[in-house]
């Protein structure tokens, strides 16, 4: 099966300037395929997350070019960004962000809701599916202040797979969750990506999951070290 | 289908239900006093503006005393001869030339109401051998009546009886106490030119003003220019009514240009009264504009402060697909959820105080304090509320809008 390429960057580059100018990001040129469980490893302090702000095209101050789908998206006008965001991207942070005062369920509900494609009660039903999928179906009606940190992580990657988007990217998504639970979301992101062809980005430090992964691409000091190898063609 | 961005915005409110109750009120309060000033304004001055129209017609046709003009200087040389004069009142008699083809060319008009010939006359009331000075208004009763109202001031006797008594007249309760005069007692009356007649007292009136009770009187017109020793052609003004006082002013111009006399509105007529309420307006507007920004002031306020501790929430929100746009209008329906609310209770607490402000007695004359529910006010009120309250809300919705949401989420 021929590989759909679903995100592309091309020399990408970014700078920060306070408090010296100093480039944290440079030339930074890979693709993502569809269906593809695609890790970015690195030390802490290389750029990982300011680039994940990048794909996720929250981040607009960059040189270098991004591509979803063959469409540019650098030079877009940001409400062309929120809507593509909306439709194609779901995020986990690295901080899990919720809500606090909504219920866990509405919380999963609102970028569905917002995207207007199913009715109230049908998005209800797929949020409830989807805190299932993460066994925290039991939480769904409690404000989301009131979960553990694990749990409110697990509800933000039920939040970020409910408008089935393209692509998912994460932010050290198992960052606070027990080996168990690592193991939970580390199955369904395999199974999204098998069965229906969505595509992950994780940031992530944890080994393990890397290397269980299809690919990683290993960033150091703003540079992409290594695209690594795709293990699914093996 | 309620809209998401709605959903949000009502849960904020409802998670803070103090926060939006207090700047609530604030609007409510604020549109309360705003309502109740334009209310109070209005009724004081319809209240006041019906006592001048009772003594002062809308427009006073008349002939301006001519002062006799100086003499020209001689200009065939260049040495002319200076002379001074001392330029006096015209002698000259202040008859309007043929007033039955002045009245008929004014009633023509389209806005006049009303027109009636007048002649005022100086006189004399005496009875035995008090005797007081004061001003005879000589006029067709019932045409005054259409003008000034006088029915509602009469207090004794009838103004149809003025009609069929040629020698009748009605005078002021003041001078009625003064002489001690009685229904249908007679008195007599000397006018400027000296001429005396006895008249009989068919009615009393009170107006509001104690000097005038003390001085004026009506009676036919005819009687008024015998005083005067003229003839039934003689009138000295012409009083006009049109449909919209506060036009007098120009309407003054068109009747001068059109009988070639001398106008005088009613506005010239009370500078004083009319700088008065122009003060009262200018005054009040201040005032509760003032009151409605300090509203204002409080919703946005608040709203500022959510934004503020909202910025996690409104990143989350951008990050998952939510435009600039859609942040502006969650927060600006909170406002406007603050703002209808406001202007609710403050529309019914107006309400209220008019009702209430109604009901208070003041006094003989005035009778129920002048005010009355006014539905243009209230609604302008509301308008208003809602406006300020948009606004107040739109700037902050403006500054969350433009949160960046990466620079909170590397926090
Ligand atoms: N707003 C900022 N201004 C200036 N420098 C910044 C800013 N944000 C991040 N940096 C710097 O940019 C570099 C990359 O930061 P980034 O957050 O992308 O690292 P990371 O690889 O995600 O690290 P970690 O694994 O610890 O999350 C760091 O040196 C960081 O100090
Ligand atoms: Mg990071």
């Amino acid at each position: 099966m021929e590989k759909k390429i679903v995100l592309r960057t091309k020399g990408v580059g970014k700078y920060f300037y306070d408090p010296v100018k100093f480039k944290v990001l440079d030339d930074i040129s890979f693709e993502a395929y569809r269906g593809e469980f695609l890790t970015l490893v690195g030390k802490s302090g290389s750029g990982k997350s300011t680039l994940l702000y990048i794909l996720s095209t929250m981040d607009t101050e960059y040189e270098g070019e991004l591509f979803i789908d063959e469409e540019k998206i650098t030079g877009q006008n940001l409400n062309k960004l929120a809507a593509i965001r909306n439709k194609n991207i779901g995020f986990v942070f690295q901080f899990h962000y919720l809500l606090p005062e909504f219920s866990c369920l509405k919380n999963v509900m609102v970028p569905a809701l917002k995207l207007g494609k199913f009715s109230h009660e049908e998005v209800e039903h797929q949020a409830y599916e989807r805190l299932e999928m993460l066994g925290i179906k039991d939480q769904a009606l409690k404000p989301a202040s009131k979960l553990s940190g694990g749990q409110q992580q697990r509800v933000a990657i039920a939040r970020a797979l409910i408008n089935n988007p393209k692509i998912i990217m994460c932010d050290e998504p198992t960052g606070n969750l027990d080996s168990k639970n690592t193991q939970i979301v580390f199955d369904i992101f395999k199974q999204i990506t098998k069965e229906f062809n969505q595509t992950i980005i994780a940031v992530t430090h944890d080994n393990d999951f890397a290397k269980a992964s299809d690919r990683t691409i290993e960033l150091a000091d703003g540079k992409i070290i290594s695209h690594g190898l795709d293990k699914t063609k093996s | 289908m309620r809209s998401v961005n709605t959903e949000i915005a009502l849960t904020h409110i409802l998670t803070r239900k103090r926060q939006t109750i207090v700047a609530s009120l604030g609007v409510s309060i604020g549109i309360a006093i705003y309502i109740c000033l334009n209310t109070l304004i209005i009724g004081t001055n319809r209240y006041s503006d019906n006592a001048i129209f009772k003594t002062t017609p809308h427009i006073r046709v008349y002939k301006e005393d001519d002062i006799s003009k100086p003499l020209s200087k001689d200009t065939s040389g260049k040495k002319g001869t200076i002379v001074i004069v001392n330029p006096k009142i015209a002698n000259i008699s202040k008859n309007l030339i043929n007033p039955s083809k002045l009245l008929h060319d004014i009633k023509n008009q389209p806005d006049v109401t009303a027109a009636a010939p007048m002649v005022t006359a100086n006189i004399f009331y005496n009875n035995g051998k008090s005797q007081l000075t004061g001003v005879g208004w000589g006029l067709n009763i019932i045409e005054g009546d259409a003008m000034f109202d006088i029915q509602s001031t009469m207090v004794v006797g009838d103004l149809r009886t003025l009609l069929n008594t040629p020698n009748g007249i009605i005078i002021g309760v003041g001078i009625a106490d003064k002489l001690n005069i009685k229904l249908n007692d007679n008195i007599s009356v000397i006018s400027s030119v000296g001429v005396i007649k006895l008249m009989k007292v068919v009615g009393f009136f009170k107006s509001s003003n104690a000097v005038t009770d003390k001085s004026k009187s009506y009676m036919n017109l005819a009687t008024a220019q015998q005083l005067l020793e003229e003839g039934p052609n003689y009138v000295t003004d012409i009083y006009v009514k049109i449909k919209d006082p506060e036009a007098a002013v120009q309407y003054a111009t068109v009747l001068g240009k059109l009988t070639g006399y001398s106008t005088e509105d009613w506005k010239a007529a009370n500078e004083l009264f009319v700088a008065g309420k122009k003060i009262r307006a200018v005054m009040f507007l201040f005032i509760s504009w003032a009151i409605l920004l300090v509203a204002a002031f409080g919703i946005y306020n608040i709203l500022n402060m959510t934004v503020s501790q909202k910025l996690n929430d409104i990143a989350i929100l951008k990050a998952n697909g939510f435009s600039g746009k859609d942040v502006v209008s969650i927060f600006v329906m909170e406002a406007m959820v603050m703002g209808i609310i406001g202007t609710l209770i403050g529309f019914l607490l107006s309400s209220i105080i008019v009702t209430l402000l109604s009901r208070i007695y003041i006094g003989a004359d005035i009778g129920y304090f002048p005010i009355q529910f006014e539905f243009s006010v209230s609604m302008t009120g509301v308008g208003v509320g809602l406006l300020v309250t948009f606004f107040a809300g739109y700037i902050p919705a403006r500054k969350a809008s433009k949160v960046d949401p990466v620079a909170i989420f590397r926090k």
